[in-house]
């Protein structure tokens, strides 16, 4: 066998390939993670510093020379009593439908599991029951408009059924106008629970319900002692998800009641985009938006302190 | 780490390099971009409008040719797009300096434009081109300077379902304040969920205001206006809303008006659901369609009883304006002319149902709908009349009035009250 015997010259390319390996080495992952990082700066970081940047002006895009003015936005913002009776709202749609999006997804996700129900059933109530995930807001707007008209589907069945005597007004009285937004984000949001709980429940090891059988456990101590501790990382990953994604609900609202009648649907969302494509008060409208993404961010902590938490 | 390790190594850090770049180039190619271009010796214009897709197919295109024949070297690029879409483009374009060279406007938007400095004074491109303005119909100045022309204006007469109104013992449209409630309370007590008069008041559109509340006002001669400032505390103002109000404590207004937008109430119309509407006649071709068995008349806004000047009937425009950050003003201006002329409006004026923005043109109403032809005549009667126009904010002025209307009508405070919040909302806006 014949040996080969290489010489290595000073100053041959080899040496030079060599000597930029490591340097190379050290830049591949980021030449892959820069066009992630380069979307998230100019698309995230760049806007959100912009706004936060605009919200200490005295006003900007319509006004070509903005002056800062500290905190007079914020100022503002905080004295406006719409801003507080959209806060008020915020909260009350938020946490109502969170709790019923949970509840309406637990019992659905535990019918659908439930061995009592035949395979053919559970097939066609999964997608009865996710219907409503399918549809984007807009649909969802429309045809709950129409359903809630006063000539509409729901007045007729209470009519026919003697529950009232003349179409009421779900939408645009001010006394039922923030539950009828309500439940229709309840309606449109329940499944995606559902869906994730469904696949919860079906990762319970059966060993553990037979363990709690033998020791004499109750259906309900059952469901308390065993179904909820295993479900607990995921109700609480989705209920803050939810509770971020509801408090930031913008389309249905616009498109069912646009934050009237009298502003008792008025929702931090609504508020600060009338505040930027009405008023055309784009600082102002920024100082509102700092505001939520505050709010938002102490949600994000929670969330991420939980996750990290799990992990 | 082999030869062949080494190579590939290098070929992908290359490459996720190359991406990284061609993303940076891609997101900036984007700023800065002109809108106005020459090639060729040719200049092209942009036309930044929401009207094409409201036009018969091709329409407004076949019009940009016959000026691109007219004006060799320059060719017009139409920008298409929803109403909404078109202020929100607008804005940007005026915010970022790239707004197209010729935009269409509408009369709300005027103000906010101009205090931006996005338009150009036509007024001196007028002057410039040696125009002579006697023709148009009407111009829109803020602080001195032309900023919008209407093109073509839509109005809002009263429409009335005949069958339904017949039905209900009014045998003619009422043309006074009083005949209008008689009327009204008469289609509301024909039962079956029929209503004598729709309002919407949506904060979403709040558009209602200027159509169907301050109609109220102009059609009596009256103003919402005092100097150009909020006067919406004076009796004109006052007078419509206490009839307004009593109109719904008598329960003749459709119900769910507090979140019904103009889109619901011509469907309420067209339903035969409701006996009187106050609405654009551009809708009239929709509502022959959807049912093509209703049949309903148009006439004046009813007026207070007694009234015998001038009625003022509402009206929306197509309006016109030319961009101050265009490259190409004297070509730009050009269009707007070539719109403007009495052969073109006349033309544009009939393809769009609507009302032309030259004195001297006429629609070609021998294959309209006969009631653009009684439409005309209650146009050419009356006056044109929407206080809104060049005022600031004037979607946000329609919402406060909006609120305190909504706060009104449930008994919530008084008219007093209401308009007086009003009041100070608007001056504050002002």
């Amino acid at each position: 066998m014949a040996a080969t015997n290489t010489v290595v010259r000073p100053g041959s390319t080899k040496r030079s390939t060599s000597r930029w390996a490591p340097t190379a080495r050290k830049l591949t992952p980021y030449a892959f993670l820069s066009p992630t990082v380069i979307v998230m700066l100019v698309l995230m970081l760049i806007p959100v510093i912009m706004v936060i940047g605009y919200s200490f002006m005295d006003n900007v895009i319509t006004n070509k020379n903005p002056v800062f003015v500290g905190i007079d936005n914020y100022v503002e913002v905080l004295n406006d009593p719409v801003f507080r009776t959209a806060t008020g709202n915020t909260l009350f749609f938020t946490l109502v439908s969170v709790a019923a999006h949970l509840l309406l997804g637990l019992g659905f996700a535990m019918l659908l599991n439930s061995p009592l129900v035949g395979n053919v059933t559970k097939a066609l109530f999964r997608v009865v029951y996710i219907l409503p995930w399918l549809f984007t807001v807009a649909i969802i707007a429309v045809l709950w408009r129409l359903m809630l008209n006063p000539n509409g589907v729901i007045n007729y069945i209470l009519i026919s059924l003697g529950l009232t005597d003349k179409g009421i007004e779900w939408l645009s009285s001010p006394e039922t106008a923030l539950l009828a937004v309500t439940f229709i984000n309840i309606w449109a949001g329940y499944s995606f629970y559902m869906v994730t709980l469904l696949a919860g429940l079906q990762g319970v090891p059966a060993d553990l319900y037979e363990a709690a059988r033998v020791d004499g456990a109750s259906a309900f101590q059952r469901f308390w002692n065993v179904t909820l501790p295993q479900l607990k990382p995921i109700i609480i990953s989705m209920s803050v998800l939810d509770i971020i994604w509801t408090s930031q609900q913008f389309a249905l609202i616009w498109m069912t009641t646009g934050g009237g009648p009298v502003n008792v649907t008025e929702m931090l969302s609504t508020y600060t985009y009338k505040l930027a494509f009405s008023r055309y008060e784009f600082s102002v409208a920024s100082a509102s938006a700092v505001l939520i993404l505050l709010l938002t961010m102490v949600l994000a902590f929670f969330y991420v302190r939980h996750q990290k938490a799990r992990d | 780490m082999s030869k062949e390790a080494r190579f590939r190594r290098g070929i992908t850090t290359a490459v996720a390099a190359a991406a990284a770049l061609t993303l940076i180039t891609g997101c900036s190619s984007g700023a800065g971009t002109d809108t106005s271009t020459s090639s060729g010796g040719d200049v092209t214009i942009e036309l930044a409008q929401w009207w094409e897709p409201e036009l018969p197919d091709g329409a407004l295109r076949a019009l940009m040719d016959t000026f691109e024949s007219e004006n060799p070297g320059i060719k017009v690029k139409l920008l298409s797009g929803p109403y909404a879409s078109t202020k929100e483009q607008l804005f940007a374009g005026a915010a970022a300096g790239t707004m197209s060279d010729v935009v269409g406007l509408d009369g709300a938007w005027v103000s906010d434009f101009a205090k931006q400095g996005a338009l150009a004074d036509l007024s001196t491109l007028m002057k410039d081109a040696k125009y002579d303005d006697s023709e148009l119909a009407s111009t829109i100045k803020v602080d001195g300077k032309t900023q919008m022309i209407p093109v073509v204006n839509f109005v809002y007469p009263l429409f009335t379902n005949d069958d339904l109104l017949a039905k209900a013992g009014v045998t003619a449209p009422p043309s006074t304040r009083t005949e209008f409630e008689t009327a009204a309370k008469a289609v509301t007590a024909l039962g079956d969920n029929t209503s004598g008069w729709v309002l919407p008041l949506s904060s979403e559109a709040p558009n209602g205001i200027q159509n169907d509340v301050m109609s109220w006002v102009w059609s009596s001669g009256g103003t919402m206006l005092k100097d150009g400032k909020p006067d919406v505390t004076n009796k004109d103002v006052t007078s419509a809303v206490d009839y307004i109000k009593s109109l719904n404590d008598a329960g003749v207004i459709a119900p769910g008006s507090a979140t019904m937008k103009e889109q619901d109430k011509v469907e309420e119309f067209t339903n035969g659901r409701v006996g009187m509407m106050i609405d654009s006649l551009s809708h009239i071709d929709l509502i022959r369609k959807s049912n093509p068995d209703l049949k309903f008349s148009i006439s004046a806004i009813p007026a207070k009883d007694g009234f015998t000047g001038e009625r003022g009937i509402p009206y929306a425009s197509w309006g016109i304006g030319v961009s101050a950050s265009s490259k190409h003003p004297a070509e730009s201006w050009k269009l707007v002319q070539f719109l403007m002329n009495e052969k073109t409006n006349s033309k544009l004026s009939t393809l769009a149902n609507a009302f032309p923005g030259n004195t001297k043109s006429v629609p070609d109403f021998s294959s309209s709908d006969p009631l653009f032809k009684q439409a005309f005549d209650i146009y050419s009667k009356g006056k044109p009349a929407n206080e809104f126009v060049g005022l600031p904010v004037a979607e946000q002025l329609m919402r406060l009035f909006d609120e305190q209307l909504q706060a009104i009508l449930q008994g919530d405070e008084s008219v007093d009250d209401g308009l007086k919040k009003a009041q100070d909302a608007w001056v504050g806006e002002f």
